[in-house]
């Protein structure tokens, strides 16, 4: 297969990155877990120094200069990311620690006022841990009943199992936009378009899809999103909840404390506005103004560009994959994510990890947060590469050389 | 290319991975346990008969990475016919020796066969997966009869 060129200057952007130029095990660093997190670029560390050195006060708070100066750094902060998702207003996204965070805040709030006994939240058999557990919990807490839309052999959602479970009783879809231990990319304009036939908000889990894909939440008309900000090129502890105006207006406050009130007596507080209600305390402001560093990186190359990057590494390392006759791909949907999760035979995951690691390759085995994927796959846990925009075909070649070995060494 | 690794990856291991010993349910087992690395997502069922403290034999089944399963066959063998305070002083010493600083005085001696399974000490991220066996033995020794978990 002819390897097409990116549209950007791969080792150009390579170079953008300090920690790819070094070798572990005396190899040269093959970086194939991105889908856990990412790595960070040059103007990314160094919006965090500059912050640091030159900006830094706290926010919303002082007349002071540096204050002045921080906050509006971070509320730019906020303007990026309402550009790169296309939201309406800078008010609808709620900074938050992560994505894990922001479907809490969810669960919590929009869930504690709106669900109650005998009703259902709707999710799929290939969320991630975090799509999973908060839900949970909220059911139980209410008496709820959490439901879950049906997967096939190829990791797709089974879109008329998933009309099926939508009812009267449904008060909230949470799928995720992108799989993490599959790659596959849901059909969400037809999850969106099903749902909201029958009045139930959407919320789109966009840890994997934000970083590869572009997304506008006005075009796709979901209700929430979420997504995290390591693994976007950001830093880590760092994420966005995304919310129509009208639902974060009339949900609760979660976390109470500084910054998310207007007036507080012992009787009784007067709530802040958006998105301040959201965002008690004092926020991650170093790496919230990161994160905005983050997205004009992204931008600059283009996020399209990016993703045809990633799909053509995508394409040619399943092409090699497929070769290897020991090897099994989980996850073979068509339309996918740059994601190989893959298992060896009478080869554990962890084994393929540890032994792929002396040749300098990074990948993740495992359950990948999403031991459902793994129970209804059969499989304990399985191998994933995970592709991001510095990734080259020759790191694929050099990852399928080392697949190679190890079955080798296994016999 | 791999040969740095044959430390931890030795013909033994892989021995014991390809044909585990004493890999069998054990009808007239009068202990029984399920251990459970959630990390990995392996499973064993680790069974023993224990009759007025001895060890009279231990089986198990279940599906691991090459190190689990290679620490499990391994230490069937090596406790059979042993005393529960012996395999207890044996897990003691292996689970010192894993775990412990790469600088600290080893003796490998006292391992015996175990001793293949030292390398892991080097590779933090896989020291559970050798001591999951001999976690889940402690229990069905103490028979509190639950799953055990290594974390
Ligand atoms: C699909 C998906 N959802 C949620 C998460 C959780 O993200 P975080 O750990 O950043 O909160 C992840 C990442 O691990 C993910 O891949």
């Amino acid at each position: 297969m002819s390897q097409p060129q990116p549209r950007f200057d791969l080792t150009k952007i390579r170079a953008d990155f300090p920690i790819l130029s070094q070798t572990i095990n005396r190899h040269p660093l093959v970086y194939l877990d991105n889908a856990a997190s990412t790595q960070k670029p040059k103007p990314v560390i160094d919006a965090i120094r500059k912050v640091y050195e030159e900006d830094y006060s706290n926010v919303h708070r002082g007349v002071h200069t540096l204050s002045q100066r921080c906050t509006d750094l971070f509320e730019s902060a906020r303007e990026k990311v309402q550009t790169f998702l296309n939201a309406k207003h800078g008010h609808e996204i709620i900074f938050v620690r992560g994505t894990t965070e922001a479907i809490n805040l969810v669960a919590q709030t929009y869930g504690r006022k709106n669900v109650g006994p005998g009703d259902e939240i709707l999710i799929t058999a290939m969320e991630h841990h975090s799509n999973i557990v908060p839900w949970q919990m909220l059911c139980e807490a209410a008496g709820a009943v959490l439901k879950v839309a049906p997967i096939s052999g190829t990791g797709e959602l089974l879109l008329d199992g998933f009309a099926a479970l939508l009812s009267e009783r449904t008060r909230l879809v949470s799928v995720t936009h992108m799989s993490n231990a599959l790659g596959t990319i849901n059909p969400v304009e037809q999850i969106i378009a099903m749902a909201h036939a029958r009045g139930i908000p959407v919320l789109l889990d966009g840890a994997q899809s934000a970083p590869h894909m572009t997304v506008d939440v006005q075009a796709l008309d979901c209700d929430f999103y979420a997504f995290s900000g390591h693994k976007l090129y950001g830093p880590s502890g760092i994420g966005v909840l995304y919310g129509k105006e009208s639902l974060l207006k009339a949900m609760p406050a979660w976390q109470g404390g500084g910054d998310m009130i207007r007036r507080v007596t012992f009787e009784k507080t007067e709530y802040n506005e958006l998105p301040y209600k959201f965002e008690a305390g004092t926020p991650n402001i170093a790496d919230t103004i990161a994160l905005g560093a983050a997205i004009d990186y992204v931008n600059a190359i283009g996020v399209d560009a990016i993703a045809e990057h990633e799909h053509h590494l995508l394409a040619y390392a399943t092409e090699r994959a497929l070769q290897i006759p020991e090897l099994t791909l989980i996850g073979t949907a068509p339309h996918k994510g740059a994601i190989l999760s893959f298992t060896l035979d009478h080869i554990h995951p962890h084994d393929i990890g540890t032994l792929l690691d002396q040749l300098g390759i990074a990948i993740r085995a495992g359950h990948h947060c999403a031991m459902p994927v793994m129970d209804f796959f059969e499989v304990p846990a399985t191998a994933r590469a995970s592709f991001g925009l510095y990734n080259t075909c020759e790191e694929v070649d050099v990852l399928m050389d080392g697949i190679r070995q190890v079955i080798k060494m296994f016999g | 290319m791999l040969d740095q690794i044959r430390d931890l990856y030795q013909e033994v291991v892989f021995d014991h991975n390809r044909n585990p010993r004493n890999f069998r349910v054990m009808e007239d087992a009068n202990r029984k346990i399920e251990g459970f690395n959630p990390l990995c997502g392996d499973r064993i069922t680790l069974y023993a008969k224990v009759i007025d403290g001895l060890i009279e034999d231990v089986s198990f089944q279940g599906s691991g990475c090459a190190i689990s399963t290679a620490s499990a066959s391994l230490m069937t063998e090596i406790v059979k016919g042993q005393t529960e305070q012996e395999a207890e002083q044996l897990f003691e010493l292996f689970h010192r020796i894993t775990t412990g600083k790469n600088g600290d005085e080893v003796n490998l001696e006292a391992l015996g066969k175990l001793a293949v399974l030292a390398g892991v000490r080097a590779y933090p991220a896989r020291v559970k997966c050798a001591t999951l066996a001999w976690h889940s033995l402690q229990s069905a020794l103490k028979n509190d009869g639950e799953t055990v978990s290594t974390e």
